[in-house]
């Protein structure tokens, strides 16, 4: 993801040249076994990545199973202005948004602050342990992280809920309350990424030398000292990158927890735009108008991600790939 | 020696109190789904296990056993993990090795046509559509080899390739062996570490993923162990469908917990010995250069 420059120019240096137009013969000869490595890869991606496109077609037409994605009759742009004028346009888009700078807001810090507290600690078998059980939640499927949240918020038989009527309050069915999607998806995903999200950050940390630690302190630098004109300013880099990959990424929220967590009375404010294609698409049938949205999302992302990337190249010299 | 401050001292303490916290509320989820998963139901409603289980028994992991297709789903999530990885493995080091030879004229091509897809992707519909017309809807075979490539993993193997030695392969070149040879022989041993990593990655990958196992398989033969639980737990359609003998049972409320205790016990138990490989496999994505 994270590639400097210098292995940029790398790739435009010229493959081992060929002196003269007759070797090409030989040169195959010599390494059509490496072509061949190459064939199950690029299979793959012209099966799987690149035919699939094609099919992105039926966003202007009016797709037909029998007829196939050619011989479909053209639409235009009617699904993309169906889905504009539409009910759904203006509550996906703004679930969407809100979700990810939320997620931005709460759940980006986090990481950094773990790495930072880890960083201060001298005691180092706590650190490391710490670090180890943090990152247990990020391996845990989505679908167990969703039953266990179910089960936990459940009004009948949760945990929360009976605590909650332990103190005496009435039991609260969390799950069908619109208000109480984002933070209830917020807290889990805290909960299952800020371990891992530390990584990063604690590895910029470990580079930061010792040397600059050693000069702080013989100038009198205290910890918050060393921290505010060391620490932060060698973290910065890491957490200007990881920023822009988070906003060049804000619209692809994680709807494969939506979907398991949501149910119609909370569409309100938890359907986003993943979801409201998975479900008019593969549910509900509608793959050409599905289809559109879908590419109105990934053009806009795609449009996001070569910003986002253009900023860090500038900002810091390191492009995000 | 370095003189402590009092502010630091107090930052200290602060420091270790909240980190302590974070290992609670991270291992309490879990501690709690294990712990309910082997107490009696009835008080796990009434909210009395909180710390220890209450009235100890294993009746919820008995009621499993009564699961139609429960173990024959946990079968399908090992086959599709280990026949998943092993594709993913095959086709992106012999892919990336062939990608990082600098003589290997159309690299950069290459290179592009899988770099381009982590910008854009044909998105969900145009994709189940092509796995319907390809004829891959509900088979094995689609699920295995439509999911073997990421060009995320692609551009670390090639990175990684591309720093091992080259004298090596000119020393083998001479002693006539083949490009193949050379990479199966002397190029896949040196990057074990490397291979160690993305391996695990794949395999977790594999081992968690439900989203298009669920809606391309509809064989009920077929589906891995994360769709059950989604058809089970999220839908909570077939739970109230297994027969729990009596209606004052309450093995229903913990038989999800003893669910989910099975269906991560596999991760959590070789979790300690493959931790570092996830840390290294974080950091050789970030400071390749």
């Amino acid at each position: 993801m994270l590639q400097t420059s210098a292995q940029k120019a790398e790739g435009s240096r010229p493959a081992v040249s060929v002196k003269r137009r007759g070797s090409f013969g030989k040169y195959l000869r010599n390494e059509y076994d490496l072509y061949l490595m190459l064939v199950p890869m690029l299979l793959f991606y012209l099966l799987f990545a690149y035919k699939p496109m094609t099919g992105l077609l039926i966003a202007f037409k009016d797709y037909s199973p029998f007829k196939g994605i050619w011989d479909s009759k053209w639409v235009g742009f009617q699904y993309f202005t169906e889905f504009f004028t539409g009910p759904y346009a203006w509550r996906v888009i703004r679930n969407t948004l809100t979700i990810s700078l939320s997620t931005l807001v709460f759940g980006f810090p986090a990481p950094i602050l773990l790495a930072v507290l880890l960083n201060e600690l001298r005691a180092r078998k706590f650190q490391k342990a710490v670090q180890t059980i943090s990152y247990i939640p990020h391996f845990i499927s989505t679908v167990v992280v969703c039953s266990m949240l179910t089960s936990f918020l459940s009004p009948t038989s949760g945990v929360v809920n009976a605590i909650l009527q332990f103190f005496g309050r009435e039991p609260v069915y969390f799950l069908s309350k619109p208000e109480m999607f984002v933070p209830i998806y917020l807290l889990m995903n805290i909960w299952k990424n800020t371990g891992y999200g530390s990584i990063v950050y604690i590895a910029a940390l470990t580079s930061i030398s010792e040397d600059l630690y050693e000069a702080a302190r013989v100038d009198g630098a205290g910890r918050w000292k060393q921290f505010l004109h060391i620490t932060l300013p060698g973290l910065l880099p890491t957490i200007v990158v990881m920023l822009l990959v988070q906003l060049g990424g804000i619209l692809n929220v994680g709807y494969e927890a939506i979907i398991l967590l949501y149910n119609p009375g909370v569409y309100e404010t938890a359907d986003v735009i993943n979801s409201y294609v998975y479900r008019s698409g593969i549910v509900e049938g509608r793959y050409d108008y599905a289809t559109a949205v879908g590419l109105f999302n990934s053009v806009v992302a795609l449009v996001l991600v070569l910003i986002a990337n253009k900023v860090s190249n500038r900002l810091t010299e390191t492009g995000l790939w | 020696m370095l003189k402590r401050t009092k502010g630091e001292a107090v930052f200290n303490v602060f420091n270790i109190i909240l980190l302590s916290l974070v290992i609670v509320v991270t291992l309490y989820p879990l501690y709690y789904t294990f712990i309910a998963s082997i107490s009696e139901g009835s008080q796990v409603i009434r909210g009395n296990v909180v710390l220890w289980p209450v009235d100890m028994n294993l009746k919820a992991y008995a009621k499993i056993q009564t699961i139609d297709h429960f173990w024959h789903s946990y079968g399908n999530t090992l086959f599709y993990t280990f026949f998943g990885t092993l594709a993913s493995l095959s086709i992106m080091s012999m892919g990336a090795y062939a990608i990082s030879r600098k003589r290997l004229k159309g690299r950069r091509l290459v290179g592009m046509i899988v770099s381009f897809t982590m910008w854009f992707q044909a998105g969900m519909i145009p994709f189940y559509l092509n796995m319907d017309s390809l004829g891959l809807m509900n088979s094995r075979v689609g699920i295995i080899f439509g999911f073997a490539c990421s060009a995320f993993y692609i551009i670390i193997m090639r990175t990684y390739f591309e720093g091992l030695p080259v004298e090596l392969e000119e020393s083998a070149k001479l002693d006539g062996l083949s490009n193949f040879r050379i990479f199966l022989q002397i190029m896949l041993p040196l990057a074990k570490p490397m291979l160690a990593t993305i391996t695990l990655y794949c395999a977790i990958d594999r081992w968690n993923g439900y989203f298009w196992a669920m809606i391309l398989l509809k064989d009920i033969n077929k589906i891995p162990l994360q769709v059950l639980l989604k058809k089970l737990i999220v839908e909570n359609k077939m739970l109230a469908s297994i027969d729990m003998g009596g209606a004052f049972d309450f093995t229903r409320e913990t038989l999800v917990y003893a669910i989910v205790v099975i269906a991560i016990l596999p991760m959590i138990a070789v979790y300690p010995f493959v931790q570092r490989f996830f840390v290294k496999g974080m950091t050789v994505g970030a400071v390749k250069g």
